[in-house]
């Protein structure tokens, strides 16, 4: 996945958890990087007509930018998926997080042929936990929280 | 460079996905490498299942040696990778399971006809191809020494790539003939 993709998935999830655009700031904790190197990006995302930034309120998505952070964030479900699933590791989402620049969706596509991924992808994807929501691990955590609010 | 003409240019038409991404430890390297493996499993199980589902009364004489090739070729690809990771200061992997579990998905695929099976096998080997690509790429830009010499693990995957792309070429050239 190349970092425009990352980039445009990391928009597409924070327009989510806040209902409105992206605050600069805030994308570039999450992609952790400078505000400088996030503003770069921006310019660069609209330029390509991924995204619009405007000042004070943040980044937002294109329709062409949706259709793109959908696709990089299936790929990055396949990864996390795969990495849960099927090698075990109990940090998938610090793993995906490492492994997405090198697994792009021609791999994630192979990735994908040996994991059980819901028709609703990327849907099930909870922004907040950062992991689809079917993970067993989400569910585990999801049981705990219940018991302690219990 | 490009090395054949069906639209799949190993070196120039595929975009780069690694920019800035290193591989930096023995971990991060091992978790590549299983990758790699379950790739080449998923190449070996769709060759495998391939032949068994056409039969050998379907499949001509040019298309069983490619999918007899492609398995063996990706049975002692995954040997030299796991051979790399049993050499590298992490836990092993269970690789069992995962043969296992590729095994089970596959064994309810079918291909439609011969022209589904070599497309397949295109596939399977340009993404096994590009996955090595990447790897290097990422080991590359790093400085990082790992528990293995790194040239000797940088020569071990230029020979897989190497391998892959002569098999895109194989897929491409038998393509090509019955067009």
């Amino acid at each position: 996945m190349n970092t425009a993709d990352q980039y445009v998935k990391a928009i597409y999830l924070l327009q989510q958890i806040e209902n409105g655009p992206a605050a600069t700031g805030t994308l570039a904790d999450k992609m952790d990087v400078s505000p400088a190197s996030a503003n770069e990006m921006i310019g660069k995302l609209e330029s390509r007509g991924l995204a619009e930034h405007e000042k004070y309120k943040g980044v937002s998505l294109t329709d062409e930018g949706i259709v793109q952070a959908r696709d990089a964030l299936q790929t990055y479900c396949i990864i996390e998926r795969f990495l849960s699933n099927v090698l075990d590791v109990e940090d998938f989402r610090a793993e995906a997080r490492e492994l997405e620049p090198v697994i792009d969706d021609m791999i994630a596509g192979r990735l994908d042929t040996i994991i059980d991924r819901k028709s609703e992808c990327p849907d099930c994807f909870d922004p907040e936990s950062d992991a689809c929501q079917y993970l067993d691990v989400c569910d585990a955590e999801a049981e705990t929280e219940t018991e302690a609010a219990d | 460079m490009q090395r054949h003409e069906r639209g799949i240019a190993l070196e120039s038409g595929v975009s780069r996905v690694s920019v800035g991404y290193q591989v930096t430890s023995d971990h991060q390297l091992a978790r590549l490498l299983q990758i790699g493996i379950v790739l080449e499993e998923v190449v070996e199980a769709r060759a495998y299942h391939h032949h068994e589902e056409m039969g050998d009364d379907s499949l001509d004489e040019e298309i069983r040696d490619l999918l007899s090739h492609a398995a063996e070729e990706s049975n002692e690809h995954r040997e030299r990778l796991e051979a790399v990771i049993d050499r590298l200061d992490v836990d092993s992997v269970p690789f069992e399971e995962i043969e296992a579990l590729v095994e089970a998905q596959y064994g309810q695929t079918k291909p439609e006809d011969f022209d589904g099976v070599l497309y397949d096998q295109l596939c399977n080997e340009e993404t096994a191809y590009k996955f090595y690509d990447d790897v290097i790429e990422a080991i590359e830009a790093s400085d990082a020494q790992f528990t293995i010499d790194r040239e000797e693990l940088l020569t071990t995957l230029r020979e897989l790539r190497e391998e892959e792309a002569d098999g895109v070429e194989e897929v491409t050239r038998i393509m090509e003939g019955r067009e």
